[in-house]
């Protein structure tokens, strides 16, 4: 049996690629076991060795040296997953320039933002760390798992689509700032024809290297031939049309968000999720048949004038319409409770409870590329899972721990202890200050 | 098309005349089967609610049901007292970006004039959305860097505004905190503690040389009357113990220097977020001030106090012994949905479901001074009552019926009126 396991996990790993830093063996007992994908299993246990989920069953024996938790009356779910935020990064917004595709929030990730633990304590185990709004043609993205005291080198996960930031609306139009920059754009035609604008300047750039390389590639190449000049920008855009590049595009009414998916066609980039879309509901037809999925609030709006309809039913009536929704906190205090965020889609819309958890775990996960390793509780995916005292879409619920590819990251009695004997200490030295 | 769109018309009108004849008169009915948690009392598992002009006549097991009562079978639901929400600005900001549609806060730093009655919009989109959410009151309060003028209490329901006004002035806000507000477009500095009660004692003390000047004059002919003087004019009820005073406090030196200046000045008030009340909650206590706490979903001040410090707030206050009710996040109107939710966070964090439950409905009622008609389900108060399908503090649960002042009112909002139009349209 454990020559086949050692057999199955050697297979595994040649399938998942090398086992990930800091892996840890754990064997998480008697769960209510939420997969997300599978089903929902009761007194059931999670087997996790090198990093990677190996066996989700019932009395699944410990070996020596693997961390045994006690999950009895608690649920284990998938490590949840904020789709869009701005954590983790030193910067969010290059605002020197309107078009900026050469920056990159994974040059300025940061290990030391404590909002990293926050999401830790609300059961977050992977974020997609974005670029700001600022600009029609914003920077590249990063995923990044939630490995508290690691590196940035660490948190990043490499098998995560490479994800740029467009935006559109009042954002870009600098509606709500005093005072205003004197930039263009000012409009949503302005926007369009920008995003247009640079685009078209990439395709002419790519054109010019395609055909220098098949100039030099010739049998008797000319003896003057000389390179197009590198641009980082342009090069960055080319891999936006070469679909290298995905795009996220910040967006909030529905005629901009079609603008966005007509843009993508004429031009012939991917879209790989429509972020904010606070009015999705109204083109969900649209968006299902060209397979565009969300990221959305659950109802935060009436914020700005764009967001006055983006009703809490949004992302229940997308889903229910065969788009693929996720929720995200935007860098705010969502981060520490996106599960409930979740729940509110059973309220405003209906969504079962399965339905419901999947818009914080393989929905965001499909939408960018790493549902083969994480966003539910499979054998052969990492070992990122939360646990919870109940079940959690119930509001009365409280994340225990948080696993990140074995190595608890998150343990409430543990943080709690800690917090204790720091006090004790702190009151100690109290004491001696004033003896002395 | 043009036949289907008369029908629609028709239906439209029939439709919004159902809903407001159901809303005109308060109903005479009684509420069957439910299970009812009275908040005050016990709960009963499957009982009775008499309504009757407007207010709740009786609540038991089994009551009489008097002729021409209607019956509401809600066997398999739970029945509520509404829930206050204890500090919003509901009425006063409809989309917080847009200038043109906010009216909570002014120009300036003293502004006791102010009354948040004199600006409600009872149209606001956000009421019917807290009301379908089982909210069925708020106080409603006007934000400002310093003296920020006079609060109201209001009930969501009404054709004008005095209807929906339950009481007004309720409480004179006053912003008592180092950190910096987002007001009106910017940033409005705070204060140190020290300094803002030396300026509000002498602001105080101007106002009481004020009175007593004008009643000094008013006795004897020879004297002048001070020039009239608006702004201490309208602190005249605070000096005189007729008007208390909300508070914001924050960090413990701030509830301190708070406490004092209560004590010093003879104020009755309550504090408003008191982020840091569990470090002081002794003192909080023996003063007997009430707290309001808030933005219990921010993500907590100082690290070092914990991830949940926030969470675990209304807990250690409870266990302190100091009174205390949840009020929505931030103020804003978008996040009155979210009171029950601040409840039952608390509750994951310590407190007791009970409690918590109390926390936004008697409780706000009793600090608001409102206890006498709501709060609770008890014979004599308003018919404030909310049909769940399930626990109100739970997100899974609907709201399936919601009594005002024994007035059935409509549960259709801009939220379920878009999600009907674009159903109907894809």
């Amino acid at each position: 049996m454990k020559k086949f396991i050692a057999l199955l996990g050697a297979c595994l790993t040649l399938v998942t690629g090398p086992m990930p830093a800091g892996a840890q063996d754990i064997l998480i007992k008697n769960a209510t076991v939420l997969t997300v994908t599978r089903g929902t299993f009761p007194g059931t246990d999670i087997l996790i060795l090198g990093g990677i989920i190996r066996k989700i069953g019932e009395h699944i024996e410990a070996a020596k040296g693997v961390r045994v938790v006690d999950a009895t009356g608690r649920y284990a779910v998938p490590g949840l997953f904020d789709s869009h935020t701005h954590i983790g990064v030193t910067d969010v917004n290059e605002m020197g320039e309107t078009i900026t595709p050469e920056v990159s929030v994974a040059d300025v990730l940061t290990a030391e933002d404590i909002r990293i633990f926050y999401c830790l304590t609300g059961g977050v185990t992977m974020v997609h760390t974005m670029h700001g709004s600022g600009n029609p043609i914003g920077g590249r993205n990063a995923t990044i798992k939630m490995k508290w005291g690691k590196t940035p080198e660490e948190m990043i996960v490499p098998q995560a689509y490479p994800t740029i930031k467009f935006a559109q609306g009042e954002n870009i139009k600098q509606s709500y700032y005093n005072p205003p920059t004197p930039r263009y754009p000012k409009s949503r035609m302005g926007v369009a024809a920008i995003v247009r604008g640079e685009l078209l300047k990439a395709r002419e750039y790519m054109e010019e290297w395609d055909r220098y390389e098949t100039a030099k590639r010739a049998r008797k190449p000319a003896g003057f031939l000389l390179p197009p000049r590198r641009d980082l920008r342009l090069e960055a855009l080319a891999d936006v049309l070469r679909g290298k590049l995905l795009v996220r595009c910040h967006t909030y009414r529905a005629d901009e968000s079609l603008e966005m998916v007509k843009l993508s066609k004429e031009l012939g980039f991917k879209i790989a999720c429509l972020d904010h879309a606070s009015e999705a509901f109204k083109i969900a037809k649209e968006l299902a048949a060209a397979g565009i999925g969300i990221s959305v609030f659950t109802d935060s709006w009436s914020y700005k004038l764009e967001t006055a309809e983006g009703i809490a039913y949004n992302a229940a009536a997308c889903a229910k319409n065969g788009v693929l929704v996720s929720l995200n906190s935007d860098g705010g205090p969502q981060m520490q409770y996106m599960f409930n965020e979740a729940a509110k889609t059973m309220k405003f819309g209906g969504l079962s409870a399965d339905e419901a958890l999947k818009l914080i775990t393989i929905n965001p996960a499909i939408q960018l590329g790493v549902d083969g390793i994480a966003g539910s509780l499979e054998a052969g995916k990492h070992g990122d899972v939360a646990i919870f005292s109940k079940h959690p879409l119930d509001s009365y619920a409280r994340c225990e721990m948080t696993i990140i590819e074995g190595e608890v990251y998150f343990d409430r009695d543990q943080d709690m202890k800690e917090r204790q004997e720091k006090k004790n200490a702190d009151a100690e030295k109290d004491k001696v200050k004033k003896e002395s | 098309m043009m036949k289907n769109s008369m029908i629609g018309v028709l239906v439209l009108a029939l439709f919004s005349l159902a809903g407001a004849a159901a809303e005109k008169e308060p109903g005479f009915f009684v509420i069957r089967g439910a299970r009812i948690i009275p908040v005050v009392g016990e709960e009963i598992p499957a009982g009775m609610i008499l309504v009757r002009n407007g207010r709740i006549e009786a609540v038991g097991r089994s009551l009489a049901i008097p002729e021409g009562a209607e019956i509401i079978e809600a066997a398999g639901l739970s029945a509520y007292p509404g829930m206050i929400d204890s500090c919003t600005s509901l009425g006063l900001n409809e989309i917080s970006n847009v200038a043109a549609t906010v009216d909570s806060s002014e120009i300036g730093r003293i502004n006791p004039q102010l009354r948040i009655a004199d600006a409600l919009h009872m149209d606001s989109v956000h009421v019917p959305i807290a009301r379908a959410s089982g909210i069925t009151a708020a106080h409603v309060v006007p934000s400002g860097p310093f003296i920020a003028g006079q609060s109201g209490i209001i009930r969501l329901n009404g054709r004008i505004v005095e209807d929906m006004i339950v009481k007004s002035p309720a409480f004179m806000r006053i912003y008592f905190q180092a950190a910096p507000q987002f007001i009106g477009g910017s940033m409005a500095p705070g204060g140190k503690p020290d300094d803002l009660a030396k300026e509000l004692k002498e602001i105080l003390e101007n106002a009481r040389v004020y009175q007593k000047n004008k009643k000094a004059s008013e006795n004897n002919p020879a004297m002048t009357r001070p020039e009239f003087d608006e702004a201490l004019e309208f602190l005249l009820p605070v000096i005189n113990g007729q008007l208390s005073v909300m508070l914001d406090v924050g960090s413990e030196d701030e509830i301190k220097a708070a406490i004092k200046l209560v004590k010093e000045e003879k104020l009755n008030a309550i504090f408003f977020g008191a982020e840091e009340a569990w470090k002081t909650a002794k003192e909080i206590k023996e003063a007997g001030i009430p707290v309001i706490l808030s933005n219990m979903y921010n993500l907590p001040s100082n690290w070092e106090d914990g991830y949940d410090a926030r969470y675990r707030l209304p807990a250690e206050l409870q266990k302190a012994g100091v009174k205390f009710a949840l009020a929505s996040d931030k103020y804003l109107p978008p996040f009155c949905i979210d009171l029950p939710y601040q409840a039952s966070k608390a509750a994951a964090f310590g407190l007791d479901k009970a409690e918590a439950l109390k926390s936004v409905t008697i409780y706000p009622a009793e600090i608001l001074g409102v206890a006498d008609i709501m709060g609770s389900l008890e014979p004599g108060k308003a018919a404030n009552i909310v049909l769940a399908d399930g626990d109100i503090l739970d997100r899974r649960t609907q709201i399936k019926r919601v009594f005002i002042d024994g007035r059935s009112v409509d549960l259709s909002n801009k939220y379920t009126e878009l999600l009907k139009k674009y159903e109907e349209k894809n």
